[in-house]
């Protein structure tokens, strides 16, 4: 700790941040553009101006940057003293000469850092009279919106587009005061992270284009705590809702998940709320075609035919909640509750589930990822299956070079000059994947395999790190090599990661994975072990429980079950169509509740609207193990409500004992914490209904929030009574506890005089660290103390090319792959068309060119695709793009047959 | 496309930096050196040659004076219009030549002969006022040389 | 006097070739220099009291001494000529590069000898066509006969030399700018610390030093520093090249005595004001540097006395200003080229300068308001060292702080009689 003296008295700050952010965490409103928690300072504004004094006897000091100024024991400075108020008051001027003050039409008014900035530094009076410089704006996609004329030149965006995320195509343009961001040419941009741009800039240039269709200011939004549910990662978000729609999502910091960025898909991926094919009311077959009917209607027949009937089964889901899919595993019985993952995924993510709990490697949080020093990709494409961590190891490779940068006394948060040391320096990473990822560019070697020789390669290295591991027979001298380089390098860091996942359906890249892992940890190293999760609660249901698809369909076909219910989930995305469609041939009821008019649903006798995250509440448990909940924004229209209070209607009707005593969420998820003993920390995911700050619950609304009796005026004069929140301490209300709420309730982050995203700096404990109190969440897995874990074997056998047939792998695509997100028109926008992915040397044996069309023989079907040539993708190895091609539910990897159309 | 004659030159300068994405000038030089200026698709090309983003290659472009990426004519006229040779009659110079070739600062002869453009201080100043015609200085200059000098260059 | 950097220039305007400049005593230096420890340069250099020609003055021989040497110092080290002369009314460069380009190389080896470098760079200004011409030929020659490349003159040492032209722009003249465009980039300054000495040229240890500066190495080298100091009339050791624009009698540069006065050069070398004219004002250095009036005209011309004076030595180089120019204009035109370069990074350059040239366009015009002045005088506060991302701004302001110091009754005509009282 230093001590440093800020206008008149003495504080204790950490000495390893600039005083910037010491003043930031100290709770000072001092001002900034240019500094970024998670981009560090460069000096650029000269906005946080403060006056620094020698001593206690200098009475004139000199102005310094606080953002450039590191801390140190006895440093000195004012952010009173009137020539530094002065000052900051000035570049606030300079800064709004050229703007076009544009408050009322600008999407960022209300959340904007330079309003903010503007009135914390007191300019007011306008002395430029001379013509404002102005620009052409850009098309740069459907996700963001271009507005040049309001930029003040803070060079955040390309720092984070280009240092950040690797990007290429958003630059600089010009000089002086005519710098212009954006692309060489109107185009989409390429980063899939480029939605944090959003954010990241502290004025109206980059908009959220989606928000722009509907737009709301912020005040006017009611908001709640949420989570992603586009992947395994359960990135933290906000969500907000106005006149009955989803609005937005924006980021919510946690600062051991997602930090500060969200990836598009999960920003954008919300518009499948608000879709045309949502399931708004209760529908019931009759004359052959789905009609809605009254909800009590549907209640009561369900009743009636669940009375006396043993023969009921239930197919959960990797996208529902932990307490939907409890509720549904009560009405059946657990052993009649079947997970709804294909079976392979099912198979894998139990695996995977195992290989944490069993240890001794730990599942790492995001942020552990981000400061891991050695890392092994083995098979996961992560930029398209878990775009946030692709995002972290992007930000790992750097810890290495940073220990250098150290040594030369180069602060880590003086970002250019940190870089400019670095150069290309970039600490190991390795990926082994069939197709080319985003992340190769900063790769130290990659390897392009078939998945059972990616798996050969991670039983090497384990080997190589322990000769003890299973030996991998036949390897080429090049993989021996390259195992060992890896090995090396895994051995000499003193955080290594391994990565991997169930991307490819391999049981075998699973358990490589899990050797090398157990193989570092015996070394004594804080061995990581990161399983990427394909769906949100993936790793929740695991722990869960519940059989596999094909038993389920079996016990239909068998006659053992003739009544089927399920929860938010389509089977067509899970099996072979031919194995769902003899499904629906022999069920006698089938009943799904889900959010849109699926394949499955429109098949359905009995259809009931379930809320989406946005209407619901309930717990997801990420890939990393953690357990959060996310909160109910707004009451939805019509019928709609949360699976779970369905299913717990459904069971009350039908007399079941089990659901007497539940009412709200609470008594569901103290039920399903008590399912099973890893799920008991999910209580302590948020607090409980019950839970007041004096007395009050939490606000949903803004305190500015308007119009809420202006917007029922047409129905009735009279002001409705708030709708009842029985299973959250927050309200539909701006009503309740003004201050800083327990991070899992933080429903959006505000400040007095800090209306924008900025405001995180108020809540956190430390600038860049946790939120006070600790970050959303609870990891329900860690490594026991005492493992007895044991080797998984190697496979023997290296892939073999074959003549006349290729093995088709599965390859994801982070706009399209995912079911609900591919149902907003911006993603779907983005989302490639049907193809098949071809090695160079296997278009030529097939002589086709880019685009020429293929026919693939896939469970007995020929679908006609067209050819995308892809360098680097392995001999014989053939990619189909996952939630693109109508798969039928193949259960890649298979092998095929192609030939020239 | 770049020119066999164009790729040599830029190649031949990749051994004088540790990182090829040193010479983004020195190559758009090149180019401008054969073609006058940097058209987009010369700047895609230099790029790939790079193994820059044109995004970048751009940037860098539009940061400095000396590369051109408009059309210019067949021969550029930049007359100094910094300090000394404002001293010196830099004013009248100008005056004089927008209207020998008819055209304001920035513009192209209709005949694509001349493009005329202002240039920083040439660091001739004891021979003010002074201006360049493509590789040429020339300094001193008399309103009546004027016309003397631009007949030099078709 | 002693010529050092002048005495063998040809005066038809051609270049010494390699013989030609040996012949003259040329490379001398470089024997000799390879037979010391790079740390017995950097002595000899700091003893000779020879400062940065480029503006700054920073003492030359301290900011070697910066560079990590020996065994365990990273490599590849870089030495940078910066030959990016831009400053207007700067013209001292140019005459160094075209005449005697073996100078500067054999300079260059030297320094790059003492800071161990193994490459260097001349970072020369792109509208210098002849300069370039000549010494892309001395380099060759040069090469031919082993001053560069491997084993120079079989002393182990080694250094690869090579000429860059830059894309045009002033802020390359500034030493971390200059880096930036070196590798590429825009020419956008970096932050010190930490020193280009540790983290320079593509993150590894760089010197960049002036042209001028590099050409005298060698001769300190070779004649010792004693020598050196002797030329000069000041603390400052050595010659200086100074030169003289605008409506005297004879503009020039001339090599004379650190320390020579304003005075001296103005009327003996340049001759004084042209007939009919007289002087108001000046400024010493380059457009960056403060207006010196009548009073000022017999302080010397070294680092610290024109400080003193309220303005700073800058290039030497100095332009003059008679009687019958408009100081407003003289301003605006100074402000225009400063608003135009500025690099758009910091906040208070980039909007602060084009409010200033707006202003002064205005006033220019007639179209001045009271208020102008005030504003005027604000943004020369606003963009006072420090407040600053780099020293452009700084030094954009000193012409105009100075000019409404001095001339204040210029601006206000302007503004009271709304037309320039000159046209």
């Amino acid at each position: 700790m230093a001590k440093i003296w800020v206008d008149d008295k003495w504080y204790e700050v950490n000495p390893d941040q600039s005083l910037l952010q010491a003043c930031l965490g100290l709770g000072f409103d001092l001002p900034y553009f240019c500094w970024h928690p998670a981009l560090g300072s460069v000096g650029a504004c000269r906005q946080c101006a403060v006056k620094q004094f020698k001593d206690e006897n200098d009475t004139q000091g000199r102005l310094v940057m606080a953002c450039m100024t590191p801390v140190a024991e006895g440093t000195r400075i004012s952010i009173k003293d009137p020539d530094a108020v002065a000052f900051r008051a000035g570049v606030i001027e300079g800064l709004m000469m050229n703007h076009p003050h544009d408050c009322p039409v600008c999407d960022e008014g209300g959340q904007c850092h330079l309003q903010d900035m503007t009135v914390m530094t007191g300019h007011n009076y306008r002395r430029y009279r001379f013509k404002k410089r102005t620009f052409r704006n850009q098309y740069l996609g459907p996700l963001l919106n271009h507005e040049m004329n309001r930029c003040i030149q803070c060079y955040r965006c390309v720092r984070y587009y280009q240092d950040y995320v690797g990007g290429d195509d958003l630059q600089a343009f010009v000089l002086r005061n005519t710098v212009f961001f954006g692309r060489q040419e109107d185009g989409v941009l390429k980063s899939e992270f480029a939605g944090n741009l959003d954010e990241i800039c502290p004025t109206g240039v980059f908009t959220d284009k989606t928000v722009k269709a509907h737009y709301t200011r912020k005040w006017d939004l009611q908001m709640a705590p949420s989570v992603c549910v586009h992947c395994g990662v359960g990135c933290s978000t906000s969500a907000g809702e106005r006149y009955g729609t989803l609005r937005r999502i924006v980021n919510r910091y946690n600062g051991e998940v997602n930090g500060y960025f969200l990836c598009d898909r999960g920003r954008f991926g919300y518009e499948f709320v608000n879709s045309e094919q949502r399931v708004r009311q209760a529908f019931s077959r009759q004359d052959g075609r789905l009609k809605p009917l009254p909800k009590e209607k549907a209640v009561e027949q369900l009743r009636d035919i669940l009375k006396g009937n043993d023969r009921v089964i239930g197919i959960g889901s990797p996208r529902a909640s932990l307490e939907s899919n409890f509720a549904l595993r009560s009405l059946v019985g657990p052993d009649r509750f079947f997970n709804g993952m294909s079976d392979e995924t099912s198979r894998l993510v139990s695996l995977m589930a195992e290989i944490l709990l069993q240890g001794p490697a730990r599942s790492p949080s995001l942020r552990e990822i981000e400061q891991s020093d050695a890392v092994l990709v083995l098979g996961e494409d992560v930029n398209n299956v878990a775009p946030r961590i692709a995002l972290a190891l992007r930000q790992s490779v750097r810890q290495q070079p940073m220990e250098m940068t150290d040594k030369m006394k180069i602060p880590r948060w003086l970002d250019f000059a940190v870089r400019e040391a670095i150069q290309d320096q970039r600490g190991p990473l390795f990926i082994a994947t069939p197709a080319a990822t985003r992340l190769d560019d900063i790769a130290t070697a990659t390897y392009r395999a078939a998945p059972d020789d990616i798996a050969r390669l991670g039983f090497a290295v384990a080997h190589a790190l322990d000769y003890e591991a299973p030996v991998v027979p036949d390897l080429s001298s090049e993989v021996s090599a390259l195992a060992e380089q890896i090995a090396q390098a895994l051995k000499n860091a003193k955080r290594p990661l391994v990565v991997a996942g169930p991307s490819l359906n391999s049981e075998a890249v699973v358990h490589a994975a899990a050797n090398v892992a157990r193989a570092l940890s015996k070394d004594g190293k804080a061995a990581r072990l990161s399983f990427t999760m394909p769906e949100v609660n993936s790793l929740g249901l695991a722990l869960l429980g519940g059989g596999n698809l094909s038993a389920a369909f079996k016990a239909v076909e068998e006659g053992e079950a003739d009544t089927v219910f399920v929860l938010e989930n389509d089977l067509y995305r899970r099996a072979p169509a031919s194995a769902v469609d003899k499904l629906m041939q022999a069920v006698r009821h089938l009943i799904v509740l889900d959010h849109l008019m699926t394949p499955t649903a429109s098949k359905a006798e009995y259809v009931f609207p379930s809320g989406t995250f946005a209407e619901s509440d309930g717990t997801f448990v990420n890939n990393e193990g953690r357990a959060q909940r996310f909160f109910q924004v707004y009451v939805p229209k019509e019928d709609i409500q949360e699976s779970w209070r369905w299913l717990i209607e459904i069971m009350k009707a039908a007399g079941h004992p089990v659901a007497a005593s539940w009412n709200v969420l609470d008594d569901l998820v103290s039920a399903t914490a008590a399912a099973a003993p890893v799920l008991a920390g999910i209580t302590e995911a948020a607090p409980s209904a019950k839970f007041r700050i004096v007395g009050r619950k939490i606000p949903r609304e803004p305190l500015r929030y308007t119009g809420r009796t202006a917007m029922h005026a047409h129905i009735n004069v009279s002001e409705p009574k708030p709708p009842d929140d029985p299973d959250s301490p927050l309200a539909f209300s701006m009503e309740g506890y003004p201050g800083q709420p327990p991070s899992s309730l933080i429903p959006f982050f505000w400040s007095p005089g800090w209306n924008s995203i900025q405001s995180v700096n108020k809540f956190q404990s430390e600038i860049n660290g946790p939120l006070r109190g600790g970050d959303p969440g609870v990891r329900l897995i860690e490594p026991p103390q005492v493992s007895n874990w044991l080797y998984f074997s190697a496979p023997q056998k290296a892939f073999e090319v074959r003549p006349d047939e290729w093995l088709l792998v599965p390859l994801y695509h982070v706009f399209g792959s995912e079911e609900l997100s591919a149902q907003a028109p911006a993603i779907a926008q983005l989302a490639p068309g049907p193809y098949v992915a071809l090695s160079v040397t296997d278009a030529a044996r097939l002589q086709v060119n880019d685009g020429a069309q293929v026919e693939v023989k896939l469970n007995g079907n020929v679908q006609r695709l067209p050819v995308m040539v892809q360098q680097g993708l392995p001999t014989g190895v053939a990619g189909l793009p996952m939630g693109v091609v109508p798969l039928e539910g193949a259960g890649l990897p298979l092998w095929v047959r192609l030939s020239r159309s | 496309m770049l020119s066999p004659e164009e790729r040599q030159e830029i190649e031949a300068e990749f051994a004088h930096y540790p990182d090829k994405r040193a010479l983004t000038i020195d190559a758009m030089k090149v180019v401008q050196k054969h073609r006058g200026w940097v058209s987009d698709e010369a700047l895609k090309d230099i790029a790939e040659l790079l193994e820059v983003s044109v995004d970048e290659l751009d940037s860098v472009a539009t940061f400095y004076n000396l590369i051109f990426r408009k059309p210019v004519g067949r021969h550029v006229i930049m007359v100094c219009d910094s300090i000394s040779c404002w001293i010196m009659g830099y004013e009248r110079l100008r005056d004089h030549l927008m209207k020998r070739l008819g055209v304001k600062m920035g513009e192209t002869t209709p005949d694509g002969r001349f493009t005329l453009l202002p240039i920083v201080c040439l660091g001739t100043c004891d021979h003010a006022p002074a201006m360049m015609i493509d590789n040429d200085l020339h300094r001193d200059i008399d309103t009546d040389k004027i016309d003397s000098i631009l007949e030099q260059y078709k | 006097m002693e010529k050092v950097l002048t005495k063998d220039i040809p005066p038809d305007g051609s270049a010494l070739d390699i013989k030609a400049y040996e012949r003259a005593g040329g490379y001398q230096g470089v024997r000799k220099a390879l037979k010391m420890t790079p740390d017995e340069v950097i002595e000899v250099v700091k003893q000779s009291n020879l400062r940065g020609r480029g503006g700054a003055g920073f003492p030359t021989g301290l900011k070697w001494s910066f560079v990590p040497r020996g065994k365990d110092a990273p490599h590849p080290k870089y030495l940078c000529a910066n030959a990016d002369e831009m400053e207007p009314g700067t013209f001292k460069d140019r005459l160094l590069m075209e005449s005697t380009p073996h100078q500067l190389i054999e300079g260059m080896i030297c320094a790059a000898y003492a800071i161990e470098a193994d490459v260097a760079y001349i970072f020369l200004r792109g509208e210098y066509i002849l300069s370039a011409e000549r010494l892309r030929k001395a380099l060759a020659e040069a090469h031919a006969n082993n001053y560069l490349g491997k084993n120079i003159l079989g002393s182990g040492y080694n250094l690869e030399m090579h000429l860059h032209l830059s894309g045009g722009r002033y802020m390359c003249g500034e030493e971390t700018g200059l880096l930036n465009a070196l590798e590429g980039k825009r020419a956008n300054p970096r932050t010190k610390p930490p020193f280009p000495q540790v983290s320079g040229l593509f993150g590894k240890p760089t010197i960049v030093q002036n042209v001028e500066t590099l050409c005298n190495v060698h001769h300190i080298i070779n004649n010792g520093p004693e020598w050196f100091k002797s030329l000069s009339r000041s603390a400052d050791g050595g010659t200086k090249l100074y030169g003289a624009s605008g409506k005297v009698k004879r503009p020039g540069l001339w090599e004379l005595p650190m320390g020579t006065t304003i005075r001296e050069i103005l009327e003996e070398h340049a001759g004084g004001m042209r007939e009919g004219l007289r002087f108001r004002g000046l400024l010493p250095g380059g457009a960056s540097t403060d207006f010196l009036v009548e009073e000022h005209l017999d302080v010397k011309m070294d680092f610290t006395e024109v400080q003193k004076a309220g303005s700073r030595m800058g290039t030497g180089t100095m332009i003059v200003m008679d009687d019958r120019t408009c100081p407003v204009g003289f301003v605006k035109n100074l402000e225009h080229f400063f608003a135009q370069e500025s690099c758009g990074w910091c906040t208070p350059c980039w909007s602060g300068l084009s409010w200033a040239e707006k202003m002064l366009t205005a006033i220019e015009a007639g179209e001045g308001q009271e208020e102008d002045l005030e504003r005027l005088a604000y943004i020369c506060r606003f963009c006072a060292p420090g407040n600053t991302f780099c020293a452009l701004a700084p030094g954009a302001v000193e012409p105009l702080q100075s000019a409404l110091k001095y001339f204040r009754e210029d601006f206000e005509r302007h503004i009271r009689e709304k037309q320039c009282p000159w046209r």
